[in-house]
């Protein structure tokens, strides 16, 4: 007896008339079947002995989710949130750039009474040791400080709610609902955020929510709006209201951000990723109490240790690389400051400058260096001043490079809008499988960055502030 | 001779003995268990639980969206636990749940262990049929026992388990209540000690004969695949995805992907941790 061999169509063909030899509604009386079993199946185990009410959670979650208070109170948290990581990072962050630099200053004279050459010294503790310090002290305490806090909100069920409130702006904008938790997921790293668009089923939603996460500042960037906001901003405000006025620019921003998110959502929606906004459901969990040490864990170690020994190992070849350019010296000037004149009437055009222009190309491969970068390059090329801590720090700009609050403004601008760093861009590349919408991420977002910092700097001009 | 294994007693569970984490070391083992289950039914907890590794959880639905693997040590046997996203249905479309839903129909578990939410019970039950389907090596978890009594919920394990077939076991991945026996339940299913009888979907007489007809068919063109009944049905269901897979091979390809680690993650250039 010799059996047949089939071939894929025509076992799909030989299903096909079996389908037609079965009554049609049988896939109806499945699903029917399936659902009246899992009531029964359920009234027979659950018994529920419902005197107790658990109405505790519904009235919280009325209050969160109202259409009046549930904007607000997010915000709010938000902005406490900031306060708090503001607040509490300022002292850590002073006293370990002090001892960081100590440790400078002291190993490199240590160096030189060893009888290193001065090229060495220079390299290895202004150069690779710098970078590393700046990095630690700038970004560890926010980080320390803001990912617990985080966490304990993502522990307590909080992020669903606030995709219930956004819900109905991504749905106007034509996105989908759950792109308020990637955007929320983007907020400690946008490469991650990438990866969290698989709960997207509809791709042409997945696209834009990948395309738009790295409008939110991830934890390699809040550094730079912290400082910014604290150096420049609240400076010209009185020492009582300063950590305020820090707390609400970081959060106007992030706010412009997240306007940002909505409008090219739904740009993207009405150009090259034309579609309807597809319904989900999303559950709200019961709010559960966190597990401190699981938090203490998820967010010291893994989220920020592993995101500052991410930041170290850019910022010391990127301290080497400064080093190095700060101190070739060609007719007359450092290598750095040739290409940070060279680049300068171009940075001027967005309110910014050469230097800036320069440590942005610099800290393409992890964004978390850009203001250690560019105040290596400052330094470096300026007259040896003692290591700044962050108060003198806006002297040195100010009357040394002559900043203004719209470099000040537009460099928070930049840093938000600007184009993913390398392992984002990465993982865009490899989610998404095209190189084309890899190459788009960055398209969009630096074509944003330079329009803005372009629109605002000429009115700056035009109004005479700058 | 010295006892070279360097794993742990589970300082988790002290009281645990036979359980020994054994986190990532995972290169040697005897057994593939896989957790499944609807979003946010403590998945990751449980699997952290029993690996003592420190996968990521989070209250909201979604959160895991790769597939983790850890082991652990019962009795002398060596497991590997994979935990898989969430998702409410095989039949799913999103990336996530896609993968979890192939672990299930090709990677060859020994045991699948659906984590099902006790407070909500009846909606978890749709996925728990759907695996039940495809496997008769099945333990149903039946996790948050205490946030369903705090809302005065009880559930009757017993009759749950005589009406879908397989052992069901009570559990607080949090507290770690249960685990004990769910882990030696698992046990019993990957060494054959328990026999299970899963309450299947007959259907009618015609819908019988067509399956069993397409079953053949089907592991003549995909050889090897694990669940021709589950596909025979997708078929007469005209499932377009299922069709496709047919058609341009693609079944063959999740088959062999299932026996690889989650894609390509493992890079260490990505800060899968920093999420």
């Amino acid at each position: 007896m010799t059996e047949k061999t089939f071939t894929a169509r025509e076992v799909l063909s030989r299903a096909e008339e079996l389908r037609r030899t079965l009554p049609g509604g049988f896939r109806d009386e499945i699903l029917k079947s399936l659902y009246a079993e899992a009531e029964k199946i359920s009234r027979r185990a659950v018994k529920t002995s419902s005197e107790k009410k658990y109405d505790f959670d519904r009235k919280i979650d009325r209050l969160v989710t109202s259409p009046v208070f549930g904007l607000p109170i997010m915000f709010l948290l938000l902005a406490v949130i900031i306060w708090i990581t503001i607040v509490g990072a300022n002292i850590p962050s002073r006293l370990l750039a002090q001892a960081l630099f100590w440790i400078e200053e002291n190993a490199a004279a240590l160096f030189e009474i060893l009888g290193s050459p001065w090229w060495l010294t220079g390299f290895l503790w202004h150069g690779v040791w710098r970078g590393l310090a700046w990095v630690v002290s700038v970004m560890l305490p926010p980080m320390a400080i803001f990912f617990p806090l985080f966490t304990i909100l993502e522990d307590l069920g909080y992020l669903p709610r606030v995709a219930f409130n956004l819900d109905w702006l991504f749905r106007k904008a034509g996105a989908h609902g759950k792109q308020a938790l990637t955007m929320a997921m983007g907020f400690g790293c946008n490469a991650a955020g990438v990866v969290s668009t698989r709960i997207i089923d509809s791709p042409r939603e997945r696209l834009i929510a990948i395309l738009t996460n790295n409008f939110v500042p991830c934890n390699g960037r809040f550094p730079t709006l912290i400082m910014l906001a604290t150096v420049f901003v609240a400076a010209s405000f009185p020492a009582s209201l300063a950590s305020f006025i820090a707390a609400g620019s970081v959060l106007g921003i992030i706010l412009i951000g997240i306007g940002m998110t909505f409008f090219m959502s739904w740009f993207l929606g009405r150009t090259i990723l034309k579609g309807e906004a597809s319904a989900f459901t999303l559950e709200l969990p019961p709010y559960r109490r966190p597990n401190v040490i699981q938090i203490l864990y998820t967010s010291l170690i893994d989220r920020t240790i592993f995101i500052l020994w991410r930041a170290i190992i850019m910022a010391s070849p990127a301290g080497a690389l400064i080093w190095i350019l700060g101190n070739i010296h060609v007719s007359g000037a450092s290598l750095a400051g040739h290409i940070a004149g060279f680049l300068d009437p171009f940075g001027a055009l967005f309110g910014l400058d050469g230097v800036i222009i320069l440590a942005y190309i610099i800290a393409i491969p992890a964004n978390e260096i850009v203001v250690p970068t560019m105040l290596m390059v400052y330094m470096g090329t300026g007259i040896m001043t003692d290591m700044p801590v962050l108060s003198e720090l806006k002297t040195l700009l100010v009357d040394g490079h002559g900043w203004t609050m719209l470099t000040a403004v537009n460099l928070m601008l930049f840093s938000l809008l600007h184009n993913p760093c390398a392992t984002t861009i990465f993982t865009i590349y490899k989610e998404t499988n095209s190189k084309k919408w890899a190459a788009m991420s960055v398209i969009i977002t630096l074509a944003t960055a330079f329009l803005v910092t372009f629109l605002t700097a000429s009115l700056a001009r035009v109004l005479g502030w700058a | 001779m010295a006892h070279s294994s360097p794993a742990s007693p589970s300082p988790t569970f002290p009281g645990l003995r036979e359980l020994q984490q054994m986190g990532l070391r995972i290169k040697r083992f005897d057994r593939v268990v896989a957790l499944a289950g609807n979003p946010n039914t403590g998945k990751s907890t449980l699997f952290n639980a029993i690996t003592g590794l420190k996968q990521h959880t989070g209250n909201w639905p979604g959160k895991t969206v790769m597939r983790a693997e850890g082991g652990y040590r019962f009795n002398r046997i060596h497991f590997k636990l994979v935990d898989l996203p969430g998702t409410y249905s095989l039949l799913s479309a999103s990336q996530d749940e896609e993968v979890a839903r192939d672990f299930i129909l090709f990677g060859r578990p020994d045991c699948v262990t659906v984590v099902t939410d006790a407070t909500a019970l009846e909606r978890n039950l749709n996925l728990v049929f759907q695996v039940l389907e495809i496997t008769d090596r099945a333990v149903v978890a039946v996790n948050l026992m205490d946030e369903a009594r705090r809302k005065g919920i009880n559930i009757d394990t017993a009759t749950l388990s005589r009406d879908l077939g397989v052992p069901c076991v009570p559990i607080s991945a949090r507290t770690g209540e249960g685990i004990h026996v769910l882990l030696a339940t698992i046990a019993d299913i990957t060494e054959g000690r328990i026999r299970t009888n899963p309450r299947r979907f007959k259907g009618t007489l015609e819908f019988q004969q067509a399956v069993n007809e397409l079953i053949p068919l089907i592991e003549q063109i995909a050889p090897g695949v694990p669940n021709a009944r589950w596909l025979a049905i997708r078929l007469l269901d005209g499932d377009a995805h299922v069709q496709q897979a047919l058609l341009n091979g693609d079944l063959a390809r999740r088959v062999a992907r299932q026996r690889q680690p989650d894609t390509w993650l493992e890079d260490e250039t990505l800060p899968e941790r920093g999420q």
